[in-house]
């Protein structure tokens, strides 16, 4: 099983969005939320050098923003 | 070789593809994702069924809608070039294939306008924002500025007001836009500073950004602050269509049965010159065009 983790906000659409698509996959995940997770946003400023989710890690590799191509892609949807 | 392909799939888009499919039309749906700017809205309280509806929960409802019906659909799909074939056909080009169709409706919508400043480029997601909603938990005690002055820059501004430590307004007119309302709860709180007749010109940062250049009464000034939101409005998404007639804002001019220029070429939503942008509205625009694609296609 690849290791994927979504950092994202409660509030943010596209993030919603990337979780729902992972889940119809049944791809397992681990979700930051950087709204209250400070830690977790430092992270994932000082990983993927962005301040705007989500940011999704899929083993090592940054997707930023739900870019269903590349997560269908390094996946193998 | 489809009769129909649905260029977008946000209200406009998947209300006609739902048509499409209720009048056996033979459709496919192109889109880059799915919900349009309908995604992006908070709280829903205008379309009629739903007394109260947030625009990510309204845009599950649709796909669930069209899910009923079956309508090939595919995703991830950028149209880059919509042309005029032999036989009054189209070929629609995105990157990653090329698909026919007897007619199209364009329903590709409209995105953030971008501020046009030095350094835009370079701190997008770096400390530059089009959604408040998304990025601005990340802005927590720190100092943002928002840069706008209708609804959607006071509606970032409301979100910000409560996150960060203090909040510049940035409005290029002389005095702020959008509801009164919005107005009056922004003016009475104490870490927003509105400054008007006030041009941005520069971003500036390393790695993330440190201030912003901005240009008032013909002085420049600058203002140390960690996050800039840009909500100056929107453009259409209208660039791909070769042809087709549109309006100084670029979006594509339609009559009343939604017709463009082009015969074959129907168009609907936020990107045609129907001036009310509203969900419902792009809905009930998509639900029209199907019904003049089926009248043009059993004519022709």
């Amino acid at each position: 099983m690849p290791n994927v983790k979504v950092y994202s906000t409660p509030t943010c659409p596209y993030c919603i969005r990337a979780k729902d698509y992972l889940k119809e996959h049944n791809i397992p995940f681990e979700n930051i939320d950087v709204s209250s997770d400070e830690n977790g946003l430092q992270e994932m400023i000082k990983t993927s050098g962005q301040m705007g989710v989500p940011v999704i890690l899929i083993d090592g590799d940054i997707i930023v923003g739900f870019d269903q191509g590349k997560i269908a892609e390094k996946l193998g949807l | 070789m489809v009769d129909l392909i649905v260029v977008g799939a946000g209200p406009a888009g998947i209300t006609a593809g739902i048509y499409a499919a209720r009048k056996k039309v033979d459709s496919l749906i192109l889109s880059k994702d799915v919900g349009g700017q309908t995604i992006l809205s908070g709280d829903v309280e205008n379309y009629t069924g739903y007394q109260f509806i947030t625009g990510s929960e309204l845009v599950k409802k649709f796909e669930e809608h069209l899910k009923q019906f079956n309508v090939p659909f595919k995703g991830d799909q950028e149209v880059k070039r919509i042309t005029k074939i032999e036989k009054g056909n189209f070929s629609v080009e995105t990157a990653q294939g090329s698909y026919e169709g007897r007619s199209v409706i364009v329903a590709s919508g409209r995105r953030s306008r971008l501020l046009g400043a030095k350094g835009e480029d370079i701190f997008r997601n770096k400390g530059i924002s089009y959604c408040a909603t998304c990025d601005g938990p990340l802005f927590a005690k720190k100092t943002v500025a928002v840069v706008g002055g209708g609804n959607s820059a006071l509606d970032a501004v409301l979100q910000m007001m409560h996150i960060a430590e203090k909040v510049y307004l940035i409005d290029i007119n002389p005095t702020l836009g959008g509801d009164q309302i919005m107005r009056e709860k922004i003016v009475a709180t104490a870490n927003v500073e509105i400054l008007n007749n006030a041009a941005t010109k520069e971003i500036i940062g390393d790695q993330f950004v440190r201030a912003i250049k901005v240009e008032q009464a013909g002085a420049l000034k600058e203002i140390a602050l960690q996050g800039v939101f840009v909500e100056i409005g929107s453009v259409p998404n209208s660039d791909f269509v070769n042809g087709v007639k549109k309006n100084k804002a670029g979006e594509i001019i339609v009559d009343h049965l939604n017709r463009t220029n082009i015969p074959g070429l129907f168009a609907a939503g936020d990107v045609t010159d129907i001036p009310e942008k509203q969900i419902i509205v792009a809905a009930g625009e998509g639900a029209k065009a199907v019904l003049g694609v089926f009248r043009y296609l059993s004519q022709n």
